[in-house]
């Protein structure tokens, strides 16, 4: 809903409403507030996945540890890789801003690449160790492990996949309200999906492996 | 090809089930017939189906709360006949494997496919027209929420005809829950059901979260909005905070059960108690969920029956905030027994003490609203009074079981099952009785019989206390919940009166389904011409019975709490109600949508080709969902304008009714 | 993006101004939270790896930089501040943060307790062990 009707003329000072004192605020807002509020959910569904991997975590059932498979080169360029595909699509959001289609599609390109890398080096580490025997099914701490990290990653691939169908969104239709509003959205659940991926590589590898 | 799906998945020899499977599909049949000869399709589809209005989704989410609790109450009669019977060495009628999928039902029925659609459905109507606003904060969204809820619903009455529903209680525990003990397809379900429908809730959550906070009428600061809005608000943050903890732990017992991980089985370092306490984590916020909106409505029906203002506005707030932060730090209480220290038991035993306390405040102020004011008794007061006597009571056995060493003697005694049968329909089911028939002239434009609603309250007061009196005794005396059978001779009488107390509550059913029919057949005659028949004190009641998809021609301007009691009285002061016209203006309404019903469609595809291992079919159903957001995600228009000349008759007519 | 008194969107940038101003002050944020997450993040992997420091302090250490390469994406990249036009935001992420901290916290100490009064006794363990 856009158009509200004042009881009383409302001057044109060029300047939203705010909540309570002129009415519901304006759709950018809501719209905003709402995908915070869903990531706040998102996260603290992180957060049973992490209790569960802290309290599992020893259980390892003679199998391999933590400190047995962990590559730490490997953790590292993926960290490298996700927080860089962080401060691109940052650029992203820049170029949204400034409306160039141009470097909107470059930033998104940049972004799709670093988080695409980041997914390959994670499936090559669950491939790896898979083939090794550490399956999920081996024990406890690895059916843990396997579930945080995956769903972690289960949410970057949905990213990548959003990103997509936002640049298509965009060559078709350009820059309109609701698109704009939906890239805010994207620009959010990136930024905290490598807040997330901060407290995975401090818990799991950091932690986990000395 | 089709999984696991076999012609053995119909229980052609079980009788009472095949029966009962029968009973349901006749029951469908019949009502799809109807509506197909009388040619309603297009309407239902046009106005109900993908209706993204708040007030239309409300009323379905209350519709179906009201089937299923039909459901569920008759497993509860038929678990009651059961106990009344199977007493010494006499069977029973109903074998060990039905009656548990029975208990676990009615559990699973009463809480997820009753209590928490009549809750949300209630909040969904209300609080739009309570703020002032023109509908929540992401229609579209909320229709979604509806459908996968009743997604959630379709796919646990499928289980009666094809295949079994879950043995394990309505909470699942593991090991049991574990593929080795229960390799059947009950338990999976129960997991699709509730993951599908809790994805519906998680949004609903989101969606009343963010309308509360960024949308309100011009005016109504925090402290301005009515009450109900507040328990509303904790209620839904407790929703975000609560839901995605039984998201996660429900996909980590799938993954153990569909491949073969080691969350919660006895094997593989596998840790089953930390299923039951990330589940009460849940659970215990998930009874809060329930109750919030049921002291939101009794706030609302107290203050607006007694004429005066709700007594003691802030401390009305803060009790309820307290709650909503305290409800998470008590869920222990529930598995005292589980092993845990004395100074866990005792830090948590204390906190769930602590948490009577705000609702003791809130007690207090109910009655300091009553007393001084000229109560009017009708039927909503009927039932918080009601609600009153029975939840306390209810409480202070939750208060009692609070304390750790009696809790070893009580925990999973009939004792428990009595506290909070006790709690919840003096609570929650009274409070949507409440809400129900206090706000359904808004819904509908005429009142309910009142006669109908006292008789059906009546009914239920009395069954309640005949029906779990009994229990609370039987839990002193050691009769452990869920029992098929039993040995002790002395149990049965009190389990023969408490028969007779469910048969008394089935009679309060039966009144207010007696009660719709006679209101609706004379509805002439009580039309809610002014749109305020109570005589009300929030912003609902200045609008129309039944409001314009709009609400408000024009946003109210609020200038202080019991925002429509200040205008009316303003209004008569200065005599200004028919003075100068508003200016009118077009308003643009979100259109309806087909996505809601359709992702639904999908959902139910999806869930019932994983229950049965019917991989292509699933993957099937995940593609038609995310096609079906594409389509969302691609259309040029999502709103409509409503013509200024509509927006004025409407408002013109109601206008004049008023002023008659 | 104009400047609002009251209220914004989580992740608005909040530099009032021209576009081109608030572009170039955009920038500068996200460069210098990329420099100081990098920063923290190479400290993390160095300190999980080091002889140099007290090894029982690690896992703190660790805990403390993971909490501050947040609090920089908070602030840097999603531009979150706790100015009175992000009360609502700050509040959501507060609220959701005591939850995450109720969760986990109580779970361990839960779950620890619990398996430190249920463990099975050596003999049972042994069994349990066979297979």
């Amino acid at each position: 809903m856009s158009a509200v009707a004042h009881a009383h003329g409302h001057g044109d000072h060029g300047v939203p409403p705010s909540t309570s004192a002129d009415g519901p605020a304006p759709k950018r807002i809501i719209v905003a507030y709402g995908f915070w509020i869903f990531l706040l959910s998102d996260i603290i569904m992180f957060s049973a996945l992490f209790a569960t991997y802290a309290v599992l975590a020893t259980a390892t059932n003679g199998g391999p540890t933590g400190r047995q498979l962990f590559d730490y080169r490997n953790v590292a360029i993926e960290t490298g890789a996700l927080l860089a595909s962080s401060f691109t699509c940052g650029m992203m959001a820049l170029a949204v801003e400034a409306e160039s289609r141009l470097w909107t599609y470059l930033g998104a390109a940049v972004t799709f690449a670093l988080g695409a890398i980041f997914l390959a080096l994670e499936l090559h580490e669950f491939a790896s160790m898979i083939a090794e025997g550490a399956t999920p099914q081996r024990s406890a701490f690895l059916s843990a492990f396997f579930t945080l990290v995956g769903c972690h990653g289960l949410h970057v691939s949905i990213g990548l996949l959003w990103l997509v169908v936002m640049m298509v969104q965009i060559w078709a239709k350009g820059f309109r309200a609701t698109i704009l509003r939906r890239l805010a959205c994207f620009s959010l659940f990136w930024h905290a999906l490598d807040i997330i991926w901060v407290a995975v590589f401090t818990i799991v590898y950091l932690m986990g492996g000395r | 090809m089709l999984g696991k799906l076999t012609w053995d998945a119909i229980p052609f020899n079980e009788p009472i089930d095949l029966g009962a499977s029968l009973g349901m599909i006749i029951a469908v049949a019949f009502v799809l017939g109807l509506v197909t000869v009388k040619g309603w399709w297009p309407y239902l589809w046009r106005e109900w189906l993908t209706s993204v209005d708040h007030k239309r989704i409300g009323v379905m989410y209350c519709v179906l709360a009201l089937v299923m609790l039909l459901r569920g109450f008759a497993d509860a009669l038929l678990m009651r006949s059961q106990q009344a019977m199977a007493a010494g060495g006499a069977p029973g009628y109903l074998p060990p494997e039905h009656y548990d999928q029975i208990f676990s039902a009615h559990g699973t029925i009463m809480i997820f496919f009753m209590a928490m659609p009549f809750m949300i459905g209630l909040m969904n109507f209300a609080l739009p027209l309570q703020l002032g606003v023109r509908d929540v904060a992401f229609p579209t969204l909320n229709s979604v929420s509806l459908w996968l809820t009743a997604s959630g619903v379709l796919l646990t009455n499928i289980s009666l005809v094809i295949g079994e529903f879950a043995r394990t209680g309505w909470l699942a525990y593991p090991p049991l829950s574990e593929l080795r003990y229960s390799p059947g397809v009950g338990v999976d379900y129960y997991l699709w059901s509730l993951q599908i429908s809790g994805v519906g809730t998680l949004l609903s959550g989101i969606n009343l979260v963010t309308t509360i906070l960024k949308m309100r009428a011009p005016g109504m600061s925090y402290t301005r909005m009515p009450v109900f809005c507040w328990t509303a608000l904790a209620s839904n943050l407790l929703i975000v905070a609560a839901f995605p903890i039984l998201t996660a732990t429900f996909a980590m017992l799938l993954l153990d059960r569909y491949l073969g991980f080691h969350f919660f089985t006895t094997d593989g370092g596998g840790n089953p108690m930390m299923y039951i306490n990330l589940i009460w984590a849940w659970g215990h916020p998930e009874v809060y969920i329930l109750i919030l909106p049921a002291f939101g409505v009794f706030s609302e029906v107290i203050s607006t029956f007694s004429g005066k203002p709700l007594f003691g506005y802030r401390s009305m707030v803060a009790a309820t905030m307290a709650i909503c932060v305290l409800s998470f730090v008590v869920w222990l209480h529930h598995f005292f027994t589980m092993g845990a220290g004395a100074d866990v038991n005792g830090f948590f035993g204390v906190m769930t003490m602590i948490i009577a306390v705000p609702t003791g405040v809130k007690v207090y102020n109910w009655l300091f609203t009553m007393y001084g004011g000229r109560v009017r008794f009708t039927a909503p007061i009927y039932w918080s009074l009601g609600f009153m006597v029975t939840f306390v009571l209810g409480g202070m056995t939750g208060v009692l079981l609070a304390v750790p060493p009696a809790d070893f003697v009580l925990h999973n005694s009939l004792f428990l099952i009595a506290h909070f049968h006790n709690v919840i329909i003096g609570g929650v089911l009274f409070g949507a009785m409440a809400g129900y028939t206090y706000w359904f002239p808004k819904a509908f434009g005429f009142t309910l019989h009142e006669g109908w609603g006292k008789a059906s309250f009546w009914c239920w007061f009395v069954g309640f206390y005949v029906a779990f009196m009994p229990l609370y005794w039987l839990g002193l005396m050691g009769m452990t919940r869920r029992m098929q059978h039993y040995d002790n001779m002395a149990w049965q009488p009190f389990l023969w009166v408490a028969a007779g107390g469910a048969v008394l509550i089935l009679a309060g059913i039966a009144c207010t389904v007696i009660q719709l029919a006679v209101s609706i057949r004379d509805r002439a005659a009580n039309l809610d011409r002014t749109g305020d028949p109570w005589n009300g004190r929030t912003l609902e009641w200045s609008t129309a019975s039944p409001p314009p998809s709009w609400n408000f021609a024009l946003l109210p301007q609020v200038e202080g709490e019991d925002a429509y009691w200040y205008m009316k009285r303003r209004a008569r002061e200065e005599q200004a109600n028919q003075a100068a016209e508003p200016e009118y203006e077009a308003i643009e309404m979100p259109v309806n949508s087909a996505t809601g019903f359709i992702t639904a469609f999908f959902a139910v595809i999806t869930g019932f080709a994983l229950i049965w291992h019917i991989w292509w079919m699933a993957g099937l159903g995940l593609l038609g969902a995310f096609a079906t957001m594409l389509v969302l995600a691609w259309r040029d228009h999502d709103e409509m304008e409503i013509p200024v000349e509509e927006v004025a008759r409407m408002d013109r007519a109601h206008r004049g009714e008023i002023a008659r | 993006m104009e400047a609002n008194l009251h209220d914004r969107a989580p992740g608005d940038e909040a530099a009032p101004g021209s576009r081109r101003h608030q572009i170039i002050s955009g920038l500068q944020a996200y460069v210098i939270g990329l420099v100081l997450a990098v920063l923290l993040t190479a400290t993390s992997f160095w300190a999980a790896s080091t002889n140099l420091l007290w090894a029982p302090g690690i896992p703190i250490g660790l805990a403390v930089l993971a909490v501050a390469q947040m609090g920089i994406h908070l602030v840097f990249f999603l531009h979150i501040t706790t100015g009175p036009d992000n009360t609502n935001n700050v509040l959501a992420l507060a609220f959701g943060v005591l939850i995450v901290a109720l969760v986990v916290a109580g779970s361990l100490w839960i779950m620890a307790n619990l398996n430190a009064n249920m463990m099975p006794s050596p003999e049972l363990m042994n069994m349990q062990m066979q297979h």
